[in-house]
């Protein structure tokens, strides 16, 4: 019996803006049904690699995501395979109501039942959001824009989520919040590659991580080694 | 009184189509942050694609706007794919003279194969209704009824379709929007065919209208809708009607109180000054920054 091929399977994947080398040829596996966290300082790349693997960004190296090769495949391409990048900033349209918000990721979708039904399903999972579907993207808080993000991203029936520092600007509060709506999504059957400062939090949702450093693979490891590595210690989880 | 409704009537003519005019402009603009100068030219076109029809082919008016707003749309995507798309990464003056370049050259386009000025053959016949001193044309009624229509129609797709709402989502943050799995490229070529055939549209009722044409004919005009789509606040779809109606009343009004020779002087003058007060138009605003 062979081991079901990873649904994400990136090889010495390089990344260049200009002359700059952002991402110098990093490897990186994700299974089916994986909390997968990529870790790392301001720069390392993180948001890079993300842009790489859903098409934003031009790259060198090999990325097959669900047994296809993603070189050349456009971005929007991407998404109709299954994959969804929910990106740094979160990147909500302003001057579009909620319901525009979430009724524009389904563009690659044309079962119209189907959408309706998976607006509820993810109305009922942050009724915030519904109470705020007629308001501009623009005007929600910063965690009700993470919401409307991870939302939209759930709206294009993705297998893999791509996460870029979903915790970012929130309260622990609601970063507790968001994190164990991640789970539940997971527990669901959507596969995630979380990328985070808080390595805390990734930490303890992720079954496995790597620790990114310019551009390169600095560590990586199941989660619970990954802790307990006094290196990771010192730089990430402090002390 | 009469003499009032009379001006009210032309400017509501006038209006509809700058209005139709600006939206191209503006459309563009909202979604590429390009001003598309050739736009004007591309109404010129299509008042000699109506004209050709009508002349050659003998055509009735429906089907004869339909293939001019056809044969512009497919033209405008031309230009976009050709002349701009290269340079969209290019810094934006580029793609700007680009495009005032595009428009120089159908303009001389034109001007091989119509070295005089056409006579728009009547693709209708006209009634003239008078009701006391007020007459009012059914060129009137039709350039201000279509052109509403037209204006409705755009206005429904912008605000309720899923194409709409791309558009608006690539005006406010195009770089994300494929990870909506919008194809971007499609998207940018539906907004140049619909500008386009908008203008193609003006430029059909215009000749109808004023049915000599010349291939010059979309510079002055041309220039006129853009800062009717300025002065509505420009990337604004309602903005750009709102400039197109406002521009032809100040024109109207002040042509019925001073020599026409005064006219451009003094309307201009006036929209210089509203800009001044608004400097992002009517209904344009500033747009909340995102996070
Ligand atoms: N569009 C770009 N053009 C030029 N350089 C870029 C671009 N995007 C990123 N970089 C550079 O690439 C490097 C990696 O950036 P990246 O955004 O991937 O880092 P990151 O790990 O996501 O950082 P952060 O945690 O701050 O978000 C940085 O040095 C950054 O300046
Ligand atoms: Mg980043």
């Amino acid at each position: 019996m062979s081991a079901k091929p990873p649904l994400l399977e990136v090889k010495d994947l390089a990344v260049s803006y200009g002359s700059l080398r952002a991402v110098k040829g990093i490897s990186l596996e994700v299974h089916e049904g994986e909390i997968v966290t990529l870790m790392g300082a301001n720069g390392a790349g993180k948001s890079s690699i993300l842009s790489a693997l859903s098409g934003l960004t031009p790259f060198q190296g090999t990325v097959r995501f669900d047994g296809q090769d993603l070189r050349r495949v456009p971005a929007d391409r991407i998404v109709a395979l299954g994959m969804a990048h929910v990106p740094e900033g979160r990147g909500i349209f302003g001057d579009l109501t909620v319901r525009e918000n979430l009724r524009l990721a389904t563009w690659i979708r044309h079962d119209r039942e189907g959408i309706r039904a998976d607006t509820e399903r993810v109305l009922d999972r942050f009724p915030r959001l519904r109470d705020r579907l007629e308001q501009p993207g623009g005007t929600l808080s910063g965690g009700e824009q993470q919401m409307l993000a991870v939302a939209r991203a759930l709206m294009s029936r993705a297998k893999l989520l791509l996460l870029d520092e979903p915790s970012m600007g929130l309260s622990p509060v609601l970063v507790r919040e968001i994190f164990g709506i991640l789970q539940e999504i997971n527990r669901q059957g959507v596969t995630l590659l979380l990328v985070e400062q808080n390595a805390n939090m990734a930490l303890r949702i992720a079954s496995r991580g790597y620790v990114l450093e310019t551009g390169q693979v600095a560590f990586s490891g199941a989660s619970g080694d990954l802790r307990s590595d006094p290196r990771v210690r010192k730089a990430y989880l402090g002390g | 009184m009469v003499y009032f409704l009379q001006q009210t009537l032309n400017a509501l003519q006038l209006g509809s189509l700058y209005a139709l005019i600006a939206l191209g402009y503006t459309m563009v603009y909202g979604i590429l942050r390009l001003i598309n100068f050739a736009h004007g030219d591309l109404f010129m076109v299509g008042a000699f694609a109506a004209f050709g029809i009508a002349a050659w082919l003998g055509w009735p008016f429906v089907p004869t706007l339909l293939l001019s707003m056809a044969a512009v749309a497919a033209l405008g995507v031309l230009i976009e794919r050709l002349a701009y798309k290269p340079l969209r990464q290019a810094p934006k003056m580029s793609a700007v003279i680009t495009a005032l370049g595009v428009g120089i050259f159908l303009e001389h386009l034109m001007l091989v194969f119509n070295p005089y000025p056409r006579h728009m053959p009547e693709l209708m016949p006209v009634h003239l209704w008078t009701v006391g001193r007020l007459s009012l044309s059914s060129h009137q009624v039709l350039i201000i009824g279509l052109s509403l229509v037209l204006m409705l129609i755009l206005d429904w797709v912008v605000m309720r379709t899923k194409l709409g709402l791309a558009m608006r989502a690539i005006a406010w943050n195009g770089r994300i929007v494929p990870l909506m799995g919008v194809p971007v490229n499609r998207v940018i070529s539906a907004t140049f065919a619909m500008g386009a055939a908008l203008g193609a549209a003006a430029g059909t009722l215009y000749a109808m209208a004023y049915p000599v044409i010349d291939p010059y004919m979309g510079v002055l005009v041309g220039w006129k809708a853009f800062i009717a789509a300025v002065v509505g606040g420009i990337g604004n779809v309602r903005g750009a009607v709102l400039g197109g109606f406002i521009l032809a009343g100040v024109e109207i009004g002040v042509a019925a109180f001073l020599p026409t020779t005064y006219r451009d002087f003094i309307s201009f003058g006036l929209l210089l000054v509203l800009l001044v007060v608004r400097p992002h138009g009517l209904l344009g605003r500033p747009r909340l920054e995102k996070v």
